[in-house]
């Protein structure tokens, strides 16, 4: 399974890291970070700022990078550096007393070192009860690229106080539509998944939906109206090259990645209903994988790699139903309310996600796999387009705010995290980017 | 729920109902010929149109067989019924009401009559679930619109269907009545 590849790869993942980022458009056009609550159960951690020396690039700064990534998580709260009593940047200058009066679980310290043009970080991180070193490490980046290494570290971070990796680092794609001057712009976006340094990567005046990573993180599928009717594209993003695989007559649709980045799952109606097919990328070639007069579609590979998730509307409405391989009988796993689509599972498989009609209303749910139990996460009411974060603890999802659309992420179990509203217009669509490196 | 293209429309075909009406009764004009002098439009404001005079010696029909006449009146009704192009859907639902039916087998019927007409039949959702489910509601209404269309008398190569799910809606906003109006069917006639 591609994430556990990944996660592998992520935890073996050499100490000094380099970091390619390369800018296909210069254009950028951020979304603001709105917080909107933090799980009493927070964790409370002091991240020291760091000790800087040589020129170290002014701007954000690193640990305060940090601290903003951890407390977007919800699982966290940090102590803001005014509030304490020292500023320590290594072992020998952490009085765990003073941290413990503090009400503090954990410390991070470290400090900057410039080396040439790039920047060096050694972090610490102790546990306050057992006055404890959990964590010690080195890393480096361009000078350039500050936030990519303050993500790493809140990686790490969170891996050691968790055990389970950060997912800080990844990326986020996204689709915004500007409708002010009455002429729709539809534009595709990544950016890091706070928000921050996003980038236009494709612009339109046409509908740009359901955009989909690779498992290597290199290359996005997406559905671009483009050409007037919905046709599915793969765009590489470092080149910028894009490549159009299906456009077939009819719908071409709902791209899902293999966990090899070998085909695609997507759903065609070339024979006149919406089926779910699988391609080949190398040959082109189809194979057909349900055959059913309802629609078939919104496909996604199992944590397994082996079976498919989809919506199927075979029995009367949309329902979410799993095929053990690829053309087998799908078999329905939701029967909650008549309205349930769109599935994403997560990482281990152990849950399923997916839009969710309770009372006229649209909310993320989620159904773990073994025993069947339905879990409703959200609260609001207008609710579309789940992505599981790749370390299976994070969701983001579409909804409506103050009558825009904007991007919210909660924790997986439901707790309430942070909104992502575009700061002009609606946005759209998001797709959580795999671990890589 | 205000629907003005089809108010407008349906309000058209009650005037031709009107005329029709009053021409089979009284037998003193029709409608598309030229009127008497003496059978006087009273009243001709506010979008209807009435019609007075006394029967007595008023201008025959004599121009018309009765066979025109009817022709003539159907083909206003059937261009009536023609300027109605969008149509709407419960929610989920791919299912052609009553109202569209007379509608749809008028705009069949003239491209039957007119073979080198062409018709874009586009399908839409309104903003409720997901857009790939959508995307495939709107072309499940294109297309049970698309095979009304040939069973009454178009043919294949004249319709061109195209679904934008939920991405294109009519009315913004996110009330019922947003929703009821971008459930819906276009055609665009090329």
């Amino acid at each position: 399974m591609t994430h556990r590849i990944s996660n592998k790869r992520f935890r073996t993942f050499l100490i000094v890291f380099v970091l390619f980022f390369v800018a296909v458009s210069g254009a950028r056009a951020e979304l603001l970070i709105r917080i909107t609550e933090g799980a009493n159960a927070a964790i409370p951690v002091a991240v020291v700022p760091f000790a800087e020396s040589g020129q170290v690039p002014a701007g954000d700064k690193v640990s305060t990078i940090v601290q903003s990534d951890l407390t977007m998580t919800g699982e966290f709260r940090t102590l803001p550096p005014g509030k304490m009593l020292s500023l320590p940047s290594r072992r020998e200058e952490v009085y765990f007393r003073d941290w413990r009066l503090l009400g503090q679980r954990y410390v991070l310290v470290g400090a900057l070192t410039r080396s040439g043009d790039r920047i060096e970080a050694r972090f610490e991180l102790f546990d306050v009860n057992r006055e404890e070193r959990i964590l010690g490490e080195t890393a480096a980046a361009p000078a350039s690229n500050m936030r990519s290494l303050a993500h790493h570290i809140s990686d790490k971070v969170y891996e050691a106080i968790t055990g389970v990796p950060g997912a800080f680092s990844t990326k986020l794609a996204y689709v915004t539509l500007d409708n002010v001057t009455g002429k729709p712009r539809y534009r595709l976006q990544v950016s890091d998944v706070d928000g921050k340094r996003a980038r236009i990567r494709l612009e339109s005046q046409e509908p740009i939906l359901s955009p989909a990573w690779s498992p290597d993180g290199k290359r996005l599928a997406y559905v671009s109206f483009e050409t007037g009717k919905p046709v599915i594209f793969v765009h590489e993003l470092a080149s910028g090259k894009r490549t159009k695989v299906a456009d077939f007559p009819g719908l071409n649709s709902a791209p899902a990645w293999s966990d090899d980045g070998q085909s695609l799952l997507m759903t065609l109606s070339k024979d006149g209903n919406a089926e779910i097919y699988r391609m080949d990328l190398g040959s082109r070639q189809l194979t057909k994988l349900t055959n059913h007069w309802a629609i078939d579609t919104e496909a996604s590979w199992d944590a397994d790699g082996s079976g498919i998730f989809l919506t199927s509307d075979r029995s009367g409405g949309p329902q979410i139903y799993h095929m053990e391989r690829p053309g087998a009988e799908p078999r329905r796993i939701t029967f909650g309310s008549r309205y349930n689509a769109r599935p994403r599972p997560d990482d281990d498989g152990q849950f399923v996600y997916y839009v969710h009609q309770r009372d006229g209303a649209f909310h993320i749910a989620r159904t773990e796999l073994k025993t069947g139990e339905e879990t409703i996460l959200t609260r609001t009411g207008s609710d579309e387009s789940p992505s599981v974060a790749p370390n299976g603890r994070m969701l983001i999802y579409a909804t409506r705010q103050g009558g825009s659309n904007v991007l919210t992420v909660i924790s997986a179990d439901g707790g309430a995290a942070y909104s992502l509203p575009a700061a002009e217009g609606d946005v759209r669509d998001p797709a959580w980017g795999p671990l890589v490196r | 729920m205000n629907f003005p293209a089809q108010s407008k429309a349906f309000a058209l075909l009650l005037s031709v109902g009107l005329v029709a009406g009053c021409s089979s009764t009284g037998g003193t004009s029709e409608d598309g010929g030229e009127y008497g002098s003496d059978v006087a439009a009273v009243d001709q404001e506010g979008g209807s149109t009435v019609y007075g005079g006394d029967d007595q010696d008023g201008v025959s029909s004599s121009s018309m067989t009765d066979q025109e006449r009817m022709e003539a009146q159907e083909q206003a009704a059937q261009q009536a019924l023609r300027e109605i192009t969008v149509f709407y859907f419960d929610f989920d639902t791919a299912e052609i009401n009553q109202e569209a039916r007379d509608v749809l087998v008028a705009h069949a019927r003239f491209l039957a009559n007119n073979p080198g007409q062409g018709v874009r039949v586009e399908g839409h959702a309104d903003e409720r679930g997901t857009k790939e489910y959508n995307l495939a509601l709107g072309e499940r209404r294109a297309n049970a619109v698309q095979r009304f269309l040939i069973v009454n008398g178009a043919s294949r190569g004249q319709i061109e269907t195209v679904s934008y799910g939920e991405e294109k809606p009519a009315v913004m906003g996110s009330s019922e009545s947003a929703w009821a109006q971008n459930r819906r069917v276009e055609l665009v006639f090329e």
